[in-house]
Order: C-alpha cells, then structure tokens, then sequence
C-alpha cells in the first residue's frame, strides 16, 4: 500500500490544503477575528463583509490568512466555503464539529485547528456587532 | 521523482550489509550461548563483529556491549554509572534518550543533573562543563553530533578537560564520560582515546545496519551497573539471546565506513554546502540552524519565517521529497523541537525550521529538485500567511 503524509488527512483536508477557497484579504472588511498565537503553530485571521438586505444580515464575503499545518489551512479554508451567504442568525450552524464534519474528519491531534477557525469567527462576528453599533 | 533527504531518521540497509547478515536469519540460526556447532558459529560472527567495531573504536573487544539500539545504550551508560546521590552534567540538546532517562534519576531521587544550554550556534564548551562540575559529579554526558541541527560538540576536549580534573580530585570518586556518537559515526573520528571518552553509544540503522541493534563502548576498569536483567550475554552486563544477524550488520557497516573513500564525505559536504548556499540566496527571509562551522557534513536545517513546518512537509511529500520539522504540530506531543527551543528561545523558530539530511545517494539532481520545489511552496505558504515583514 502507498503512503504518504498525505494520507493521514482525508482527500477533503488535502483538496482545501492544496486548493485553499477565499483566502486573502477584503478591502474595508465589515469584522475581523484575528485568534491563536504564531508561538503556538496556528494564527488565523478572518475577515467578513456583512450585508444588510430584507432586515435580515448576510456574510457576503469571507476572506482567510492563516500560519499553521495542513489542517488549519484547510480547516481556514472550509469555514470561508460554509459561512459565504449565510444568515447571521443562523451562524449557530457552524462551529467546529460541523467543520471537522465538512471536510470528512481530522486526525484526533488536529481537531483544535477547528476550535481555532470557530474562535475566529465568533471573534469577526463579535468585531462586526461593536463596529456596526458604533455607526 | 522521489527525494529522501531525511537519512538521519534511518537510512537503509546497505546491500553488503544484507548479504553479509542473512545467512544469521537462516541456516545459521543457532543460540551463541549454546555449545553445539550451531551456537558456536552464530557466537563466532558476534565476536567478528565486536572485534570489527571496538577496532574502529580503538578499543578492546570486551569493552564493546551490544545492545537493542541507541537508545538502550543510553539508557544502560547513565543507569549504569549513576548509583544513589550523585550529580550529572548533560546539555539541553541532548537526545530523549539521555534526556528522559536523567529526569526519571532526578524524580526517583537518584541523581541531581545540571542541563547545560548550548550557545546561539547549538554549542557547549568545555568551560560551560568545567564551571558546571561538582564534588559527586560522577558523569559527564555530551552528544557528539546532535540530530536536528547537526552541531558538532567539542567532545575531545571536554574529554582532556575531564582528564585534568579527575587528576586534581582529591576523592578517589572520578568523572565518568560519556558521549551519545550516534550521528557521528559515520563522519567524524570516534577513536575513543583520541576523543577522552569513558562510554560512547553507537546505532546500526543511521549508518546502513538494521533496525533494532546498538552498542555501548564501556571502558575497562569503569563501575558499572547492568539494567537488564537475566543471563549472563554481552560480559554479563546486558542479559537477553543477542540479535545475531544484527550484531552482524553493525559490524559489516562499520567495516564498510573503515574501508570508505574519504571522498564520499566530501562529496556529501560540498553538495550540502551548495543546498545551504542556495537556499540561503534564492529564498528570502531564511537562516541557518546551528553553526555554520562546527557542523556534521550530511545536515541542512532552515527556519523559513512566517510558514509553518508541518504545512513545508506536507506540500514536500506531495512533490515526492521527505524531510522532517520542529514543529510541534508533526510530533505526537504538540511540543516544539526542545533542541531548537533550547538553542533559540523562540517557538516560532522551532514551528518553522525544517531538517534535510543527505545520504551517500544523494545526486545534485535530487537537490536542485528540492531547491526548486522548496521556493514555490514556500512562497505558495506565505501568500497564505497572515504574517511577514510586509504585512
């Protein structure tokens, strides 16, 4: 059987890993969720462009950067795919298991990357709120 | 293509060493205990093979232990010295080996060790051991080459330092040496009278032997306790059926690293130093673990800025190049490299380097595939990256 590094991911972590979806930055992002520590491996930022249409509130956009290993990129990555176009009230959804979830399970010394990208997040939709109330 | 470049890990098995061992997996299988013909053949290939290495060591026969591989040779050369209260030097960039076995002394009340930090180049001195030399010091441990960021320690004259004081000491109690020479084997001169050294460990599958075989050098006349317990193998000092047909690739191996052109080592070395070069001009924002100067001849090891290790080494796998990280993210433990962390106090640092390790196979067509491949995936990583001098 042929092995490789690779192999300890599933072929969703690698498409992301190789192919990462959304990733850079937005011109004037609506919130940003910067979270983990480059002194711990990860650091993750997140930024997200809301939209206000019908009296209801849609991520229009969403960009990643991320310093991290296979996973965390992927993990950046998916979490930009699942929250794209999504009501803000119903952003519950997405927490780090449906993300684990998405991309068909991680190796069980990996799933805080997932933690991570549900922190940032939480963090952008939480710099969006303060900064939409200051207007 | 497909690129190993991580023969520090483990290399493979020479092909004179196989055909010199196989005939120890068959037809000459006997127990060397036994007195039958069977076990006398398989004990007289032993005594070949120990002869062959304490040869290469400039040491005597009786003074070579077989064991289960460097780690055990490890483990046996600190139990085995230290008995009850008495004091260790060791450095920070030892390997786990050494490292672990003297925090297991340390709880149990056996032993208090002094971790001696390397310099910024991974390097100790012999003053650094000097200073650090108790009245019960009893052993004195030193890698000779360490295995992530190859430095080369100044072991012999550690050694000659030790020498000194153990003629200045006034208890008839003396300063045992010993040094982990597992990475250096293949490279440098392990003479061990040249080298002042007490115990020395050595390992079969880094220099093209089996997996699964070692040896400790044990000077005579050094007191020494055994730690594996049951018949009376290896001088009686290490019990257990010795691994024949490993014993007898150890010896082969070494017999083949005697009888080696010098200049395979410079060939190595100038390929490696060609790797270092480019990598150091070609991509941006680089810099070389260890020293430049008191480096083993086969190790490259980089710390990329703003990119992560494990994320290097998942993208080389894809194109084919094995190397390995000191990231904490590609170990079982999620602790950075406590070599690098030791060297550098900087976790990003260690999260970020990556180890190449050539081989006598390595071809300069395997390293330009790697200088190429290496520049767009770390380029490729950084545009990801949140982080960097520009950001």
């Amino acid at each position: 059987m042929k092995k490789n590094i690779s192999s300890l991911y599933s072929k969703k972590v690698m498409e992301h890993f190789t192919h990462p979806h959304n990733m850079g930055t937005i011109k004037n992002p609506s919130g940003k969720g910067r979270v983990g520590n480059p002194v711990c491996g990860d650091l993750m930022e997140l930024q997200i462009k809301v939209e206000k249409k019908a009296g209801k509130e849609y991520i229009k956009e969403a960009k990643f950067q991320t310093f991290g290993c296979g996973a965390a990129i992927a993990t950046s990555s998916m979490l930009t795919d699942m929250i794209v176009g999504k009501d803000l009230a119903k952003l519950g959804e997405v927490s780090n298991k449906s993300i684990v979830k998405s991309l068909d399970g991680l190796p069980p010394v990996k799933r805080h990357c997932s933690v991570l990208a549900e922190e940032a997040l939480i963090k952008a939709v939480a710099d969006y709120r303060k900064k939409d109330k200051q207007k | 293509m497909k690129v190993y470049l991580d023969y520090v890990a483990t290399s493979p098995v020479k092909d004179e060493v196989k055909k010199a061992m196989m005939p120890y997996l068959t037809e000459i299988f006997g127990n060397p205990s036994s007195i039958h013909r069977w076990g006398q053949e398989a004990k007289s290939a032993i005594e070949k093979a120990r002869g062959e290495v304490a040869l290469f060591l400039g040491a005597k026969p009786q003074e070579i232990i077989f064991t289960s591989g460097g780690t055990e040779a490890d483990n046996l050369a600190v139990r085995g010295i230290s008995n009850s209260k008495v004091h260790i030097i060791t450095t920070q960039i030892e390997h786990h080996a050494i490292l672990k076995t003297c925090e297991d002394l340390e709880k149990n009340n056996i032993a208090e060790v002094t971790y001696l930090k390397p310099n910024r180049e991974g390097l100790i001195s012999a003053l650094q051991v000097k200073k650090a030399l108790k009245k019960n010091t009893v052993l004195v441990s030193v890698m000779y080459v360490n295995n992530e960021i190859g430095t080369v320690q100044p072991i012999r004259e550690i050694g000659k330092m030790i020498e000194k004081e153990n003629k200045n000491r006034l208890s008839k109690e003396r300063i045992y040496f010993h040094t982990d020479a597992v990475q250096a084997v293949e490279y440098l001169n392990v003479n061990v009278d040249f080298l002042h050294v007490d115990l020395l460990t050595l390992s079969g599958h880094k220099i093209g032997a089996t997996k699964g075989i070692g040896a400790l050098y044990l000077r005579s006349g050094t007191p020494f306790e055994k730690i594996i317990f049951g018949g009376e193998q290896e001088m009686n000092l290490r019990a257990g059926t010795e691994n024949v047909s490993g014993i007898v690739s150890l010896g082969k191996a070494i017999e083949l690293i005697q009888i080696k052109n010098q200049k395979s080592n410079l060939k190595i070395k100038e390929l490696r130093d060609y790797f270092i070069k480019k990598i150091i001009t070609e991509i941006p924002e680089v810099e070389l673990n260890g020293s430049r100067q008191f480096r083993s001849p086969n190790n490259a090891n980089f710390y990329f800025k703003y990119v992560e290790g494990e994320s290097i080494l998942l993208s080389l796998d894809l194109v084919g190049i094995a190397a390995s990280s000191g990231s904490a993210c590609t170990s079982l433990s999620l602790k950075p490299s406590h070599v690098l962390m030791a060297t550098y106090d900087d976790a990003e640092r260690s999260h970020g380097s990556i180890r190449f390790t050539l081989g006598q196979e390595t071809t300069k067509e395997e390293i330009d595939y790697t200088i190429s491949n290496l520049k767009t995936i770390i380029k490729r990583l950084r545009e990801i990256s949140p982080l960097g001098s520009t950001k």
